[in-house]
């Protein structure tokens, strides 16, 4: 391995990279997508979203609010009053409500869609403590304990902060899997790797080259979502940030791996693009990309453990909102790189420098 | 002085295909050395095998004196290869490409731009290589094998897809390559190739050995009969067959062909006769050869 090949194959690959026009809309432009879909709907600020409440008939727990919780309500709840119980329950069913209220002598009903986990488990927790508040009330008990919950992100937290994260982790994914098992098919498509084999380069060298290239565009990814989420979409970066870079450079590392096992694996460009989204996608899914894991089934949290990118998306979150400082990204970089280690050594193995 | 190339009883099989079998040669300094045979013919395992990209099942291989298999660094920059297929990076230019290869080579920026004047893409220096015309991309092949000014050059069919002026440029091109003693192989399934650059040629066919001469040699050694071709109003059959030196004649159409061992006396009585007009003559050529080792025509 040789300094001068190293560089002269990492401009080749750079400049092929920047080149090509579908590349760079699928690293850069689509997770911005994504970004600016997921994070903008409720960005903008620190209000906290107000639940749409379909109250049908009489419902005393919200007639009979006395003043200062009257307040509070107003500001967690848009209130629309019905009396068409099946157009509120339609209304939930399709998303327009986050829930429906009723009342049938001392029961209170609340309906809400299981579609919307955020907006149900929101309306679910806050109107049970308005509950055990007027129950309290009725029996005549003055509540010992008063509680009041401040979040320690200041203020409330916009929805950029849970988003980004998770999007950034799935975006640099994408792009160092798709990256290493696509460029290994092509050159090896194309013969290039054949032709390579025949000039005094060593195999090390093109894969140090990979590496390198790739490091650049995962740090470039963090750099731009990171500006544009803070510029446009009111991301508020904790201090420890930066421990982002050290960390999108191990997930890197491991979805270079996976690349290279799908580009190893499959004979054709198409073969490896579906390979890879086959694996990607579904990882997405279950490492709480697309929607918190806080939030998500059981099950879904189980197997996550089992997935590189959760512990990339929960260090992204760590540092970036929750605050944690570098002892949170041990663990997460250590599990990457241990990944990156196995399915990089199982994917060495299995590479082919010819076609047939 | 050893010869460059040694191939002994070399034999390559694919499952139970036997692609190389028992091919033994030689190519000595300078040459310019054809394999010469059909689509299937096992021309470019046997290059691939010399070049140490694959590893035979039996038999020996020297170049430059070394076994390329394994993987021999000293010898990957003592020589050149074009594969098959044109193999660039992506989305690169002309110059970018090349000077990719010069880099990886070891060799200087200069080198590489005099290398793509030389093969005459001065001018398409900063064209994408996907944007070039296929004979342009067989020339920035070739050049990027030159690069690192090698000691052994092997093509693998250089004008495969051209049109027939393309490969004609091609051809000035390569006659210069082996002027500086520097050694040239080239597979090809065209003849009319073989017989335009090389100074010998192997005629291999289904991995075996048919023949191996210089392209005038095969051809002489067939000792076959020269066809010459007159316009049919120029001369009748019966006239044509009493000529000295003819052996027999064939009426083809509006042509009368005359065979014959002894041109000579037979286009002097033609000449003698004013039966010039339109006259065809065609010596024996590889693809004779090709017919006369196999017992096939050959097709390409
Ligand atoms: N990797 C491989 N696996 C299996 N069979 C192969 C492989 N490479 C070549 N062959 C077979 O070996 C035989 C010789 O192939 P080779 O490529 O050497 O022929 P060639 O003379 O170069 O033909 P062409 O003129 O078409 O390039 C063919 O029948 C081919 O199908
Ligand atoms: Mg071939």
């Amino acid at each position: 391995m040789s300094g001068t090949t190293v560089r002269s194959l990492a401009r080749a690959m750079f400049k092929g990279f920047v080149r090509d026009r579908m590349a760079l809309f699928f690293t850069i432009l689509f997770p911005l997508v994504f970004l600016f879909l997921f994070g903008g709907i409720f960005a903008g600020g620190d209000e906290t979203p107000r639940s749409d409440l379909e109250v049908i008939g009489q419902v005393s727990l919200v007639d009979d609010l006395p003043p200062d919780a009257r307040q509070v309500f107003d500001d967690l709840f848009v209130v629309h009053r019905t009396t068409d119980r099946e157009a509120a329950l339609a209304k939930v069913r399709d998303g327009d409500a986050d829930g429906v209220l009723e009342q049938e002598g001392d029961r209170i009903v609340l309906h809400f869609s299981q579609a919307d986990t955020v907006g149900a488990a929101t309306v679910q927790g806050t109107l049970s403590s308005f509950v055990d508040e007027a129950n309290l009330a009725s029996a005549g008990v003055e509540p010992r304990y008063t509680f009041e919950a401040e979040q320690v992100e200041d203020e409330s937290l916009a929805r950029i902060q849970y988003v980004a994260p998770g999007l950034i982790g799935w975006a640099v994914a994408t792009s160092a899997t798709f990256g290493a098992a696509l460029t290994l098919v092509t050159w090896r498509q194309s013969e290039l790797l054949r032709r390579l084999r025949l000039a005094p380069v060593a195999g090390s060298s093109i894969v140090v080259a990979r590496v390198v290239v790739a490091l650049v565009i995962a740090l470039s990814q963090l750099a731009i979502f990171l500006v544009s989420s803070v510029l446009f979409l009111g991301l508020r970066l904790d201090a420890s940030w930066w421990l982002s870079i050290p960390l999108v450079a191990a997930g890197t590392l491991t979805f270079m791996a996976i690349g290279l096992f799908c580009g190893a694996v499959a004979r054709t460009n198409e073969g490896a693009t579906g390979l890879a989204n086959l694996v990607v996608l579904p990882m997405a899914f279950l490492s709480g990309s697309f929607f918190p894991l806080d939030l998500a089934p059981d099950w879904i949290v189980a197997v996550s453990y089992l997935l590189p990118l959760r512990y990339l998306n929960e260090g992204m979150l760590d540092v970036m909102v929750r605050g944690l400082g570098p002892g949170a990204v041990v663990v997460p970089i250590l599990v990457m790189l241990g990944f990156a280690l196995v399915v990089g050594g199982l994917s060495s193995r299995l590479i082919r420098w010819d076609k047939a | 002085m050893a010869p460059v190339i040694e191939v002994r009883d070399l034999v390559k099989t694919y499952d139970d295909l036997r692609a190389v079998d028992g091919l033994t040669f030689s190519v000595e300094a300078g040459e310019f050395f054809g394999i010469l045979g059909p689509n299937g013919a096992g021309k470019t395992t046997t290059l691939e095998i010399v070049e140490g990209l694959r590893q035979p099942d039996g038999g020996e291989v020297r170049l430059l004196g070394e076994a390329p298999w394994p993987r021999n660094l000293d010898l990957c920059r003592r020589i050149g290869v074009q594969l098959q297929s044109t193999a660039f990076f992506d989305k690169l230019t002309a110059r970018e490409q090349i000077r990719t290869f010069a880099e990886l080579f070891g060799a200087d920026g200069a080198r590489a731009d005099a290398v793509l004047d030389q093969v005459g893409l001065g001018d398409k220096a900063d064209t994408r290589t996907e944007d070039l015309s296929g004979g342009q991309k067989q020339r920035l092949s070739i050049a990027c094998t030159l690069v690192n000014d090698p000691e052994v050059v092997f093509l693998d069919e250089p004008s495969g897809a051209l049109d027939p002026q393309a490969r004609r440029n091609l051809w000035d091109l390569l006659e210069g390559l082996n002027d500086s003693g520097r050694t040239v192989v080239l597979t090809t399934h065209s003849m009319e190739e073989a017989e335009a650059l090389c100074d010998r040629v192997a005629v291999v066919d289904r991995g075996r050995l048919l023949a191996l001469d210089s392209p005038t040699n095969l051809v002489r050694a067939l000792d076959a009969p020269v066809r010459i071709a007159v316009v049919a109003g120029a001369l009748d059959a019966a006239a044509a067959e009493r000529l000295a030196g003819v052996d027999t004649v064939e009426v083809d159409g509006d042509s009368i062909v005359l065979i014959t061992r002894d041109p000579a006396p037979v286009l002097t009585e033609l000449a003698r006769r004013e039966a010039l007009d339109g006259l065809q003559v065609r010596g024996a050529t590889l693809e004779d050869v090709f017919l006369d080792l196999t017992g096939r025509a050959y097709r390409a």
